[in-house]
C-alpha cells in the first residue's frame, strides 16, 4: 500500500520532527531563566519568604522554619531526580526513524523498590517531624531577662504552659472585623482586666500564651514571624504561643518603641475579611511595665469616673423619687397594701 | 357440510411508524451514553468557560495593592462561584462525561447498564448548574466554596445565595450518586467475553474508583447541607454553638466529603494519563497492576485524610497526628503512578502528539503539586501555610495542573472517537505550551505570595514584602492561561467542520473504543471479539496483519 492517508502524513511528520527545534529549546529555556532571573532581581535577595515561610520573631517560628527547610530540601532533591527521569525519558525515547519500543509490561523488583523507597523517604520526614514537633508546639520557659509574670497566673491546663508553669497569658477574641486582648491581673474579677484593641503589646523574653475564641464566625489569629495559625471558633477556646526574644528587637528605636509584628485574619469571615488585621507590638519588660500601669490607672480613673457618675445619677433618682414619693403618698395613703415609699421605687430602678 | 375454519390472520396493529426525533428534541431526550456524554462535556465546559472568566476577575481585582475594581462582597461571591463552579459543575461532572462516553465503548458494551437513569444524572447536573447561577440575578453565595458555619448560618448571611449553593449540593449530588451507581453496575456486569478485572482498562478502574469514592462521601455532604438548610429555615441549631451544636461538625462533615472529593477529581485524570501515554510511547503500560491497585489504595487512604483541612481547628494533638500520618501515606502509592507512568515512557518511542504533551505536562505539574501537599501534610508546617496562596497555589498545581491538564490530554486524544475528525495538530501545541507557561506563572509565584504572608480570600492587600510584584506576575500569568484555554476552544470549535477525517483508528491505539467507526454507531458494536489482554486493539491489528502475510502468498 503506497497510498497514504492525511492522518498517517501526520503522524509521520511527528515522529520525524523531533517535537522542539534546537533554537525553540533555546527560546523556551532562555525565557524561563530570564523569567526565574527577574522574580529573583526584583523579589531581592533579603527576602527570606521567598522559598520559606516567615520567622525570626519567636522560637516556635524559627522551628517551623527549620522543619519546612529540612522537608524542602527533601522535596527539592525528589522532584529533580523525578523531574530530570522525565526529562530524560522525553528527550532519550522520542521517537525516531528505525527506533522499536522495548514491549515491557513491567518488573517487579523495580516496583517494590521504588514503594520502599518512597515508604523510606515518608518514614524519615515522620521521624523528623515528631522530633521537632514537641519544640513547637509547646510552649518554652521565659527567658531571665523577661517580665516576672509569677504575679499574672491564671488557670489553665499544664500541657498547655511551659514546663515552669509560667507564662503571660492573653485572651484573645476574634469579632466581626477585630481583635480583642484581655490582659491577665492579680485579682480574680474579669471586669477589671486590661484590655486593648488591633494592637497586642507584649513583653520580650516572655513566653506569652494565647486562648484564642470568638464571639461570632470563625476567625484565625496568624503574625506570621511569630509561628503557626490558631482558628478562633465560637464555642471552643484554641491555644498557641510565642516568645519574642529581647535580640528581636533590633535598635534603640525599636528598643523605645517597640517592634511590630503584623498578620491577617486568615478565615474567611464576612466582607469586611481582608481589614481584620491584627499586630503585635513588643517592647522590653520594663516599657510594658510602664504600659500596663498606665493601662491599668486609665482603667482605674474610668472606673471611678463611672462609679461617681452612677452614684450622682443614683442621688438625683433618689431625690426625684423622694419627691414623686411625697406626691404619691398624699394620694395613696388610704391603701394599707402599697410599700413603704422610702427606697423601693429607686432600688427597683436601680435594678 | 363443509365448515369453515377459522385460520388466524396476522395482522397489522401499528398506525404508523415511529419518527425518528431529530434536533433539540433528540438530545433532551435522548438515552444514548454517547449523546448524553457530549451533552456532559459541552456543559461542563461552558462552566469551565465560566469558571474561567471569574478567575480572571479574581486575579484583575488582586493584580495591584489595595485595588477598588471589585467592591468585597462582589469578590467574595466571585470565589465562591468560582470555586463551586469549578469543582461541583466542572472537574467531577467532566470526569463523568468522558466516563459515559467512553466507559461502555471501552469495555465493549452497547450501553450504560441503566441508559434512563443516566439521562436523569445528566439533568440532575444541568438543574443543579441552573438553581447555582439562577442566584446571579438576586444574591449569589458570598461564604466560600466551603460555605463554613457560622458565616453561612441565617444571622450572617441571610438572603437566598447560600440556599442556592444548598441545591446545587443537593441536585448535583444525586447526579452523581444515581451515575455512579450506573457506572459501578456498567462496568461490573456488562464487560465484554474475555475482559476479566485484570484485562480491564485503566481509565475504567480510576471511574469504578470514582464511583466508590462518590457513593461513600456524597451522603456525608448531603446531610451537612441539609442540617444546614434546616439551621437557616426550621429553627434547628445542628452548628450553632449558643444552642448546643458545633460549628467543627460542619468542617467534619464537609471535609470527609471534600477530601475524597479531591480523589473524585483527579483519579480519573490519572486513568486518561495512564491510557494516554501507552499509546504514545507505542509500549504497554508499565506496572498496570501496581496502577490499578495503588488507585484502590488512593482511594481507601483518601477516606482517612479529611482532617488535615482542619489542622488549626482547635482539635487534640491525637487526631491531628493520625490525619498527618495517613495524609503522608498517600505519597506512597502516588509516587508509585508517578514512576510507573516514566517508566511506560522508558524505552519507548514517544510521539509528540498533543495528548501527549498534555500528560506529559501533568506529570510535571502534578509532580510539583504532590510535594507541596507533603509539605503541607505535615501539620507544624502547615499552621504556617494553612489559608494561604500557597495552599491556593498547591491545590490548583493538582485541579489545575493535574485534573485539566488531564481533561485536556483526554479531549485531544478522543476528539476524534467523538467527532470523526481530529483537532488542529498545530494549534493543540500552540495552546498546551501557552497553557503551561501561563499555568506556572500564575501559581509558582503564589507559593511565595502565601509564605509571604497573604492569606486567601482577601479581596485587597497592603503593599508590603513583595506583593506587589508577585501578584501581578500572578495575574500577568493567569491571561496567558486563558489565552492557551481559548486557543483549545477554538481548535474544538474549527476542528468540527475543517479537521481531517480520522477514521477508526488515528492513534492505533490500545482499547476497544477505537475498534468501532468514529464516531460509533447508535449500537457502538455490531460484535465485539473476545478479549485477550488489556490492550485489545494491539492484539486485532497484530492478528490482522497475520492473516494478511499468511494470504499473499496463496494469492499471488
Amino acid at each position: 500500500m503506497h497510498s497514504v492517508t492525511r492522518i498517517e502524513r501526520a503522524l509521520r511528520r511527528l515522529n520525524r520532527i523531533p517535537h522542539l527545534t534546537r533554537a525553540s529549546w533555546r527560546t523556551a529555556t532562555s525565557a524561563i531563566a530570564l523569567a526565574i532571573g527577574l522574580t529573583l532581581v526584583t523579589a531581592g535577595p533579603a527576602s527570606a519568604s521567598f522559598w520559606a515561610p516567615q520567622h525570626g520573631g519567636s522560637p516556635n517560628a524559627d522551628r517551623i522554619h527549620t522543619l519546612y527547610a529540612v522537608v524542602f530540601g527533601v522535596g527539592v532533591v525528589i522532584f529533580i531526580a523525578v523531574f530530570g527521569a522525565l526529562v530524560y525519558a522525553m528527550v532519550k525515547f522520542r521517537a525516531r526513524p528505525g527506533a522499536v519500543a522495548e514491549q515491557l509490561h513491567g518488573n517487579t523488583r523495580l516496583e517494590i523498590g521504588w514503594t520502599a523507597g518512597a515508604a523510606a523517604i515518608v518514614l524519615v520526614l515522620g521521624i523528623v517531624t515528631f522530633l521537632m514537633l514537641p519544640g513547637i508546639r509547646n510552649p518554652d520557659n521565659s527567658d531571665k531577662d523577661g517580665f516576672d509574670v509569677s504575679q499574672y497566673q491564671t488557670a489553665k491546663d499544664k500541657d498547655l504552659l511551659p514546663p515552669n508553669g509560667q507564662s503571660l497569658n492573653i485572651d484573645v477574641n476574634g469579632q466581626q472585623y477585630a481583635w480583642r486582648f484581655t490582659y491577665p491581673d492579680k485579682d480574680a474579677d474579669r471586669q477589671n482586666n486590661v484590655q486593648s484593641y488591633e494592637e497586642m503589646v507584649v513583653p520580650t523574653g516572655t513566653t506569652v500564651t494565647l486562648d484564642i475564641r470568638s464571639s461570632d464566625v470563625g476567625h484565625a489569629w496568624w503574625i506570621p514571624q511569630l509561628g503557626g495559625k490558631a482558628d478562633a471558633l465560637p464555642g471552643y477556646t484554641n491555644h498557641t504561643w510565642f516568645k519574642v526574644p529581647a535580640k528581636a528587637l533590633r535598635n534603640d528605636d525599636e528598643r523605645e518603641n517597640g517592634r511590630v509584628f503584623k498578620g491577617n485574619c486568615a478565615e474567611l469571615c464576612g466582607r469586611n475579611h481582608a481589614n481584620m488585621t491584627a499586630q503585635v507590638r513588643a517592647v522590653t519588660p520594663a516599657k510594658f511595665q510602664e504600659w500596663l500601669d498606665r493601662q491599668s490607672a486609665d482603667l482605674v480613673a474610668a472606673h471611678e469616673a463611672a462609679v461617681k457618675f452612677r452614684q450622682e445619677q443614683q442621688q438625683s433618682d433618689k431625690a426625684e423619687a423622694a419627691a414623686a414619693a411625697a406626691v404619691d403618698s398624699d394620694t395613696t395613703s388610704a391603701d394599707p397594701s402599697a410599700p413603704s415609699t422610702d427606697s423601693a421605687a429607686p432600688a427597683g430602678a436601680e435594678r | 357440510m363443509a365448515t369453515v375454519t377459522a385460520t388466524p390472520i396476522p395482522q397489522v396493529v401499528a398506525h404508523s411508524v415511529e419518527k425518528p426525533v431529530k434536533g433539540w428534541v433528540d438530545w433532551v431526550t435522548t438515552t444514548d451514553h454517547k449523546k448524553i456524554g457530549i451533552m456532559y462535556l459541552v456543559l461542563t465546559f461552558a462552566f469551565f468557560g465560566v469558571g474561567g472568566v471569574e478567575a480572571l476577575l479574581i486575579r484583575l481585582q488582586l493584580a495591584v495593592p489595595d485595588n477598588t475594581l471589585l467592591d468585597f462582597k462582589t469578590y467574595n461571591q466571585l470565589i465562591t462561584m468560582h470555586g463551586t463552579t469549578m469543582i461541583f459543575l466542572f472537574v467531577v461532572p467532566v470526569m463523568a462525561g468522558f466516563g459515559n462516553y467512553f466507559v461502555p465503548l471501552m469495555i465493549g458494551a452497547r450501553d450504560m447498564a441503566f441508559p434512563k437513569l443516566n439521562a436523569l444524572s445528566f439533568w440532575m447536573l444541568a438543574a443543579g448548574g441552573l438553581v447555582f447561577y439562577a442566584s446571579v440575578f438576586f444574591n449569589p453565595p458570598e461564604c466560600g466554596w466551603t460555605c463554613y458555619v457560622p458565616l453561612a448560618s441565617k444571622d450572617y448571611l441571610p438572603n437566598g445565595g447560600v440556599d442556592a449553593w444548598i441545591f446545587l449540593v443537593h441536585l448535583t449530588g444525586i447526579g452523581s450518586l444515581v451515575g455512579s451507581v450506573n457506572f459501578y453496575v456498567t462496568i461490573a456486569n456488562l464487560r465484554a467475553p474475555g475482559m476479566t478485572w485484570s484485562r480491564l482498562p485503566l481509565f475504567c478502574w480510576t471511574i469504578l474508583t470514582y464511583s466508590v469514592l462518590l457513593i461513600l462521601a456524597l451522603p456525608a455532604i448531603a446531610a451537612a447541607v441539609t442540617l444546614l438548610l434546616t439551621d437557616r429555615h426550621f429553627g434547628t441549631n445542628f452548628y450553632d454553638p449558643a444552642e448546643g451544636g458545633s460549628p467543627l461538625l460542619w468542617q467534619h462533615l464537609f471535609w470527609f466529603f471534600g477530601h475524597p472529593e479531591v480523589y473524585i477529581m483527579v483519579l480519573p485524570g490519572f486513568g486518561i494519563i495512564s491510557e494516554v501515554l501507552p499509546v504514545f510511547a507505542r509500549k504497554p503500560i508499565f506496572g498496570y497492576k501496581a496502577i490499578a491497585a495503588s488507585t484502590l489504595t488512593i482511594a481507601f487512604l483518601g477516606l482517612m485524610v479529611w482532617a488535615h483541612h482542619m489542622f488549626t481547628t482547635p482539635s487534640p494533638s491525637v487526631v491531628l497526628v493520625f490525619f498527618m500520618v495517613s495524609s503522608m501515606l498517600i505519597s506512597i502509592p502516588t509516587g508509585i503512578k508517578i514512576f510507573s507512568w516514566i517508566g511506560t515512557l522508558w524505552r519507548g518511542t514517544i510521539i509528540f502528539a498533543t495528548p501527549l504533551l498534555f500528560a506529559v505536562g501533568f506529570l510535571g505539574t502534578f509532580l510539583i503539586g504532590g510535594v507541596t501537599g507533603v509539605i503541607l501534610a505535615i501539620y507544624p508546617v502547615d499552621w504556617q501555610l494553612h489559608d494561604t496562596y500557597f495552599v491556593v497555589a498547591h491545590f490548583h498545581y493538582v485541579l489545575m495542573g493535574g485534573a485539566v491538564f488531564a481533561v485536556f490530554s483526554g479531549l485531544y486524544y478522543w476528539y476524534p472517537k467523538m467527532t470523526g475528525r481530529m483537532m488542529d495538530e498545530k494549534l493543540g501545541k500552540i495552546s498546551f505550551w501557552t497553557m503551561l507557561v501561563g499555568f506556572h506563572t500564575t501559581f509558582l509565584v503564589q507559593h511565595s505570595i502565601g509564605m509571604d504572608g497573604m492569606p486567601r480570600r482577601i479581596p485587597e492587600y497592603a503593599d508590603i514584602g513583595n506583593l506587589a510584584i508577585y501578584n501581578l506576575i500572578s495575574t500577568i500569568g493567569a491571561f496567558i492561561l486563558g489565552v492557551g484555554i481559548l486557543i483549545t476552544a477554538i481548535n474544538a470549535l474549527r476542528s468540527l467542520k475543517h479537521g481531517a477525517v480520522s477514521g477508526p483508528d488515528p492513534w492505533k491505539a490500545n482499547t476497544l473504543e477505537w475498534f468501532t467507526s468514529s464516531p460509533p454507531p447508535q449500537n457502538n458494536f455490531d460484535s465485539v471479539p473476545r478479549v485477550r489482554s488489556v490492550e485489545p486493539m494491539k492484539d486485532i491489528r497484530a492478528e490482522i496483519e497475520r492473516r494478511n502475510n499468511e494470504t499473499k502468498p496463496v494469492s499471488a
